[in-house]
């Protein structure tokens, strides 16, 4: 398998009045095409953050200060402006045009609430023509029409409530509406910013199938942000864990499940509810989130930590691979940097 | 909503006017004159009956656009309203577009820019106007662009060596150009330049504050990084998501200002001498004439209702998710 993304040494950093706060501190992942990544960890853990980054759209005042984003480009992209030229491309190295000609067309990305995130002044038509119209100026009105309406059709939706405004729909349909124009144009990577987390259970569940459906219809790559380990159970391939800007733990989600390495992911589990398991004693993690404008010195989850040793306090732990090929950042686990 | 709105205004003018010191048939006569020409004179603006009686006879004729007659020169108070108001409506329609279009186009600029030199020279200007009072700020005008570079006229709104244009609606620039009439544009547009600057820049401070406010609120906005996120250009993302979204709000704000506007009228074109309803209701108040003040201050209240509605309508028309 080839790899779609790959992100090397990537570091966010917010300014602040109170001073610089590390989002993302020095990631590195790789994606597999055709694979769903998940990347969780509690609020503030920066996942958000490095899944806008991956479309240079970090949320003011934000600002990727170092790291490569390479994406692989399976045929040229042409735009009014120039071509980008197939093969890998550090997203990092592109100019505003190129980006915008990347966006949408090879990265879509879907975010968190789905009442806000369409333009309440126009129709839902409109807004597929604009994507269409940015992407191709040549396309014909109706053609673009006539594929709107397929999109909508196929995800459940009357083509005729083409002509509707965003408030004339529900919340699931929204999203729904969102999913469709994030897809409208094909793209190979498709990053999910907790597309469920404003729906209720039942339409979560619907909408995630779709999604997997939608996956395999179109050969997608998926990274999908969530702080529900329980959506990510069903449908990633991989889990990535965040903790302060950080990847903590990245393994197969089987694999995390089942054994979580990191001390970390072991109390996230502990404090998940398990169906199957009516008599599980949930617990929580004490202590608070760290502070990113003042790290503290060594491993930063370690005053929340049951096994903190010595060396937690002094070091900060790397990435490094366990003979299962899982990824871990943990000094149980060897790894001095 | 707008009738007993404009019933307790009615009620408030008619009784401020007669608590104010002074007394219309003592200030109409300029030497001592008889107990007995006064009585008549009292009579005849039938300012002897008691005060309630005033009141309803007062108010019945207003449903009929009666606003009495003039305690000064007994001629009804329509007419002089008719005669006037044109010039005030020219000058507050080009003050109002003058500042939402530079308020918009600054505001735009502020908020594109945010945390820059220019924001900070922006918000310094809104600052500035917001705060400088009309008349000091018309003065500077006049004595800069008149009296010291003469460029432009100052006082009344047109040159007497040129005929007015035909009358249609009272506003010569509009009359001029229904009747092709260039020289009479060119005149009156040159008569309006200073007052309109003057009103203008001084409701412009209010709109661009908003503007700027507004377009970085929805320039956060999730549908506007959505959109961003879909490749669209940094045109279509600034005017149809963002300035279109915080339209709206501006436009509840024009109609808020339309009132403060005409307060403003009413001393711009005393600066001026701009022979408006603001010039017209200094006078009446100078003499004390009652239903001059009334059927001004009436009038006042009307088209700001009137505006409001209007602006209601448009909303409805502009924001899908309302519909009447």
């Amino acid at each position: 398998m080839t790899d779609l993304l790959r992100i090397e040494d990537l570091a966010v950093e917010y300014k602040t009045r109170r001073g610089t706060a590390r989002g993302v501190d020095n990631v590195s992942l790789n994606l597999e095409e055709n694979k769903t990544l998940g990347l969780a960890g509690e609020s503030g853990c920066g996942k958000s953050t490095l899944g806008r980054s991956i479309m240079r759209l970090v949320p003011y005042p934000g600002k990727i200060v170092n790291g490569k984003i390479d994406l692989l480009l399976h045929e040229d992209i042409v735009f009014p402006k120039g071509v980008i030229e197939k093969g890998f491309v550090n997203i990092m190295d592109l100019n505003e045009e190129e980006l915008r000609a990347l966006r949408g067309k090879e990265i879509a990305y879907i975010f968190q609430d789905p009442m806000t995130s369409l333009n309440p002044m126009i129709t839902v038509e409109t807004h597929f023509q604009e994507i269409m119209k940015a992407h191709d100026p040549d396309i014909k009105k109706e053609e673009a029409l006539d594929r709107a309406q397929e999109i909508l059709d196929g995800l459940g939706i009357s083509p005729e409530r083409i002509t509707d405004y965003p408030h004339q729909f529900s919340g699931g349909m929204r999203q729904r509406v969102m999913i469709g124009l994030g897809l409208a144009l094909r793209p190979k990577l498709l990053i999910a910013d907790e597309p469920t987390t404003s729906l209720d259970v039942i339409v979560e569940a619907q909408i995630l199938e779709e999604m997997a459906e939608l996956k395999e219809l179109f050969n997608l790559t998926m990274i999908l942000i969530t702080h529900n380990l329980g959506v990510l159970a069903q449908t990633a391939d991989d889990i990535a864990i965040m903790y302060s800007g950080r990847i903590m733990e990245l393994s197969p989600t089987e694999a995390l499940f089942e054994d979580p390495l990191h001390p970390y992911t072991q109390a996230l589990l502990e404090s998940v509810p398990d169906v199957s398991k009516p008599d599980k004693k949930l617990s929580w993690i004490p202590g608070a989130p760290p502070d990113l404008v003042d790290p503290i010195p060594g491993c930063m989850y370690n005053p929340r930590c049951k096994h903190t040793m010595d060396i937690c306090k002094t070091t900060q732990p790397g990435l490094i691979m366990n003979d299962e090929e899982r990824l871990v950042a943990c000094h149980l686990f060897g790894g001095e940097k | 909503m707008t009738i007993p709105m404009i019933m307790l205004l009615l009620t408030f003018v008619f009784v401020i006017v007669r608590i104010l010191p002074g007394d219309p048939a003592l200030l109409h006569f300029e030497r001592n004159v008889s107990p007995e020409t006064l009585a008549e004179f009292r009579e005849a603006l039938g300012l002897d009956v008691p005060l309630l009686n005033q009141y309803f006879n007062y108010l019945g004729g207003i449903p009929f656009g009666d606003f009495g007659l003039s305690m000064q020169d007994f001629t009804p108070v329509s007419e002089h309203i008719q005669i006037r108001f044109p010039a005030t409506l020219e000058l507050t329609i080009y003050s109002m577009l003058y500042a939402v279009l530079l308020g918009l186009a600054l505001g735009v600029k502020s908020a594109k820019n945010y945390d820059s030199v220019q924001d900070h020279g922006i918000r310094m200007f809104s600052i500035v106007t917001y705060a400088i009072p009309v008349f000091f700020l018309g003065m500077i005008l006049q004595s800069i662009f008149s009296i010291y570079l003469g460029w432009l006229p100052t006082g009344t709104r047109f040159d007497p060596h040129y005929s007015t244009p035909a009358t249609i609606t009272g506003m010569y620039t509009i009359d001029s150009i229904l009747t092709g009439n260039l020289t009479a544009l060119i005149v009156s547009a040159r008569y309006l330049i200073l007052p309109t600057i003057t009103l203008g820049t001084i409701l412009c401070g209010i709109f661009i504050r908003l503007t700027r406010t507004n377009m970085l609120e929805t320039l956060r906005q999730d549908f506007v990084v959505a959109a961003e996120a879909r490749g669209l250009s940094a045109n279509k993302i600034e005017y149809t998501y963002a300035l279109r979204n915080a339209f709206l709000p501006i436009l509840t704000m024009i109609g808020l200002q339309f009132a403060a506007l005409l307060a403003g009228a009413v001393l711009t074109e005393t600066t001026f001498s701009w022979p408006g309803l603001g010039t017209y209701l200094v006078q009446r108040i100078a003499h004390r004439d009652y239903t001059a003040l009334q059927g001004v201050v009436v009038f006042f209240g009307i088209l700001v209702a009137m505006v409001t509605l209007i602006l209601d309508i448009l909303y409805a028309y502009l924001d899908p998710r309302i519909r009447l």
